[in-house]
């Protein structure tokens, strides 16, 4: 059992939680994940380490509400429990001196990159964050996000807030300007993934993307989170979750994830009853 | 007159396959007295040193004749703390009861004593009297030990480590004990109130068991030595790698390793989904790739998962298939329909990304390879293919890296498993010792708990000499 210690909605459908686990926040690095199941008959499901604190004991997550496990963990409260937690797991970020390094964190995703941001900018490289949503609530984080970067590049597919277009409009801008730009981290849905690192591919530029497959165990032993990086299969879970991503085959890990399309309705809708 | 071994009574074939209750339902102790009395009493017995843990089996098996299952299972005990799951899941045909005399002179394994049935009955008589006995532990030495995984090999270890007074903990990656006797084996084949009933007997004895410990990630090996005060660590962290066939096809929808396939459905209960969260693809035609136990265990949950056509492709013949005779025969009863001398070359999807078919090639025997058994050679455009839904690749495990990754002062062999001692199951670490499938590579429970065994008897003489 891990004592909720804190709870926050954000947006009507993403929440943060503070956590105690003193342990994981004592040896959590940035792009490393939890897996969490909220009661006996849970499911195992994993979440990015957004931040933490090893003298404070805790982990924070921030979570978007998409299904049944989401929705149950939203509606435990302080003092509460979740039955299992472990972590950390997945490979941290391979973070050193790059120079000019851009984070784009696509909706949800500006969680995860946070840590990211963090660590890269605490290894002296100048850090350009976009953030990107579909409309003015959907941008979340952008405090902490400020904090951490150098500059902060707002998106909106609406036009509602910052620039109006998406993120990978904001990358060509930079391009378009002449802005050396080193390294990208690119965090969000598959799909924001994939465009980024076509047009990234485009100008050469490296791209780390960070994978959220479906997964089970989280330890390299079911092969659930499987995709292909090159000519090779890959667990995301043990090998990732970040990978190179001008070689990851999204088509197949989007296809991937919506495996249980069908079983995941049918929990919801039980759920919701 | 010659009495016949005594078969142990069974779930129907048509009615097992809607449910996940055991199939061999037990001896009555009319059966188990009437088999144990099949047993010579030899003076040296060669089943015992057939029995890689060495249970003193005419002595058991003695005390079933007289009525005494009390001092039976204390027997068994005295050598093996999982007799129930040994009872069940042995491949005592290959082991005590292949050497056993009745079935030499009667020239058949089969008309062996039944070693692994009496083994099973004595241990499920414990089990209806309530609590068990709680094994003694000496006085408390000061000693610490970590066991890193709880799969037979660990959990054989932390009894015979604790037992010396010595402080016990054991790191689980996943929320469960057992290893794969709880994520791996169904149900049907060994119930897990067993091995949960064993973990409480082990923690009655003041094991501490830590759930959601992944070492390697949360603590290195190295940590556990200098900085969380452990004088000595045993590492049992498995086979758990799932092995591909590196065919086309092979990332579609549908398509599973055995591992997740049986992990979804023991595990995470995904066969109560929708009362249990986690969710499994259900389908009319399923292929199981394989010849082994856990391709027997695969196919034979899908059919318990409402599949109607399930088929076991494997790449040899019949006598060259590695699992237990009685799980062939089981899955065969069931409904499991064999497709023999037939390997999977490339796996069919739709549009969605789903598999719907699997292209096999048919094969036929050639020379013996380097494991003895006859190489299967693909002939020649005979290409067909098979509608199938879901697709579960059981072709083997390799050893699980974690551990070996991320402590590079433990040696390891060509296949990524753990090197250690025969004899003393040391590694190249001080203060490390390792068994079980991460140093054998994908074998046996009662192999793993033989390992165990050497392992705790080096484990307290190292503590107690100091010397390495
Ligand atoms: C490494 C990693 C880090 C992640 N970090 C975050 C995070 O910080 N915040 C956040 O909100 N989400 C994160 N996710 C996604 C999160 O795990 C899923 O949203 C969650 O599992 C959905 O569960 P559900 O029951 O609520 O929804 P469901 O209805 O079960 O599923 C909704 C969608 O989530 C995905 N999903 C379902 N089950 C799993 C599973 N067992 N594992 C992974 N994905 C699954 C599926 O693609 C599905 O389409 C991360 C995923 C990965 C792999
Ligand atoms: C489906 C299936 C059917 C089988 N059927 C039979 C049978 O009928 N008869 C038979 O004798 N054998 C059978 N086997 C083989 C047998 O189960 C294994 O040989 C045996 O379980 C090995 O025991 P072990 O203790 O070495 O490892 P495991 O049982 O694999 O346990 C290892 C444990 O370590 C944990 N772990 C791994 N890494 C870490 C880490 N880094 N930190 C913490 N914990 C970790 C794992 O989660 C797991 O719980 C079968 C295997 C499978 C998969
Ligand atoms: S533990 Fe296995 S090999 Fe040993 S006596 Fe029992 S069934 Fe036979
Ligand atoms: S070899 Fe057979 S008959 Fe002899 S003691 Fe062992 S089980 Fe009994
Ligand atoms: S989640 Fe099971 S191997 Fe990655």
């Amino acid at each position: 059992m891990n004592k909720i210690l804190e709870k926050e909605f954000i947006t009507p459908e993403v929440f943060r939680m503070r956590v105690e686990a003193p342990e994981i926040a004592r040896k959590r690095k940035a792009g490393q994940f939890i897996i969490l199941r909220t009661c006996d008959e849970g499911e195992r499901i994993p979440l990015t380490i957004a931040d933490g604190n090893a003298d404070g004991g805790w982990i924070e997550l921030v979570v978007q509400i998409v299904g049944k496990t989401t929705k149950a963990l939203s509606e435990l409260e302080p003092d509460q429990g979740i039955c299992d937690l472990v972590g950390p797991l997945g490979r941290p970020t391979h973070i050193e001196l790059f120079g000019h390094v851009i984070i784009v964190g696509g909706g949800i995703g500006i969680a995860p990159s946070h840590p990211i941001a963090q660590a890269m900018k605490a290894a002296g490289n100048r850090v350009t964050s976009i953030l990107g949503g579909r409309t003015k609530d959907l941008v979340i984080m952008e405090d902490k996000m400020a904090a951490a970067s150098d500059a902060v590049v707002i998106t909106t597919d609406d036009g509602s807030y910052g620039m109006k277009g998406l993120v990978t409009d904001a990358i060509q801008k930079m391009v378009d300007d002449g802005v050396k730009i080193d390294l990208v981290v690119a965090i969000g849905p598959p799909i924001m993934m994939k465009f980024v690192s076509l047009l990234t591919m485009k100008y050469e530029i490296p791209t780390l993307v960070s994978l959220n497959t479906i997964m089970v165990d989280g330890t390299g032993m079911c092969g659930a989170c499987r995709v292909t990086v090159g000519d090779e299969t890959k667990f995301v879970c043990v090998d990732g979750p970040e990978f190179d991503g001008h070689k990851v085959d999204f088509d197949e890990m989007m296809k991937r994830q919506r495996m249980y399309e069908a079983e995941e309705k049918e929990s919801m809708d039980r759920y919701l009853k | 007159m010659q009495i016949p071994p005594q078969l142990m009574p069974e779930q129907d074939a048509r009615e097992r396959i809607h449910n996940v209750d055991e199939v061999p339902q037990g001896y009555t102790e009319e059966l188990a007295k009437t088999e144990a009395i099949r047993c010579l009493q030899c003076k040296k017995a060669p089943c015992v040193a057939a029995c890689p843990v060495e249970i003193d089996i005419p002595g058991f098996i003695k005390a079933i004749v007289d009525g005494d299952y009390r001092s039976s299972i204390n027997i068994l005990k005295e050598t093996n703390i999982l007799p129930a799951v040994c009872g069940r899941v042995c491949p005592q045909e290959e082991q005590c009861q292949r050497t056993c005399v009745v079935g030499k002179s009667r020239k058949s394994v089969e008309e062996a004593v039944q070693i692994g049935k009496l083994e099973r009955f004595a241990a499920d008589w414990e089990m209806e009297q309530g609590e068990a006995e709680v094994p003694e532990v000496k006085a408390a030495t000061g000693k610490k030990v970590a066991i890193v995984g709880s799969g037979p090999a660990g959990l054989t270890v932390a009894a015979d480590v604790r037992r010396e007074g010595h402080d016990v903990t054991i790191f689980e990656a996943l929320h469960k004990p057992g290893g794969v006797l709880i994520y791996g084996i169904p149900e049907f084949r060994l119930p897990k109130s067993i091995v949960m009933r064993e973990v409480e007997n082990l923690q009655k004895m003041g094991v501490e068991v830590k759930y959601n410990m992944v070492i390697g990630k949360i603590f290195s090996i190295e940590e556990l030595l200098e900085e969380e005060g452990y004088d000595a660590v045993f590492v049992g962290t498995g086979a758990g790698l799932p092995l591909f066939m590196r065919i086309p096809g092979e990332n579609l929808n549908g398509v599973y390793s055995a591992n997740e396939y049986l992990t979804r459905a023991n595990l995470m209960q995904a066969y109560s989904f929708p009362e249990t969260d986690t969710p499994i693809a259900r389908a009319k035609n399923v292929a199981v790739f394989g010849g082994g136990n856990v391709a027997m265990d695969s196919a034979r949950t899908a059919l318990r998962l409402g599949s109607e056509n399930v088929y076991l492709v494997y790449r040899r013949s019949r006598t060259e298939m590695p699992a237990r005779v009685e799980e062939v025969e089981h899955a065969e009863e069931e409904g499991v329909k064999f497709h023999l001398l037939q390997n999977p070359v490339r796996l069919l999807g739709d549009d969605n990304g789903w598999v719907k078919g699997v292209e096999c090639i048919k094969m036929e025997l050639g020379e013996p390879d380097d494991s003895g058994r006859r190489r299967p050679i693909p002939i020649k455009d005979s290409e067909f293919v098979i509608d199938v839904d879901i697709c579960i690749v059981a072709i083997g495990n390799a050893s699980n890296p974690l551990v070996p990754d991320t402590t590079p002062a433990i040696e390891t062999n060509r296949w990524g498993n753990i090197i250690a001692d025969e004899e003393t199951l040391k590694t190249s670490m001080k203060g490390v010792f390792a068994g079980g499938d991460i140093v054998l590579g994908a074998a046996t429970v009662i192999l793993a708990m033989g390992h165990g065994r050497k392992a705790a008897m080096a484990i307290n003489e190292y503590l107690e000499s100091g010397a390495w």
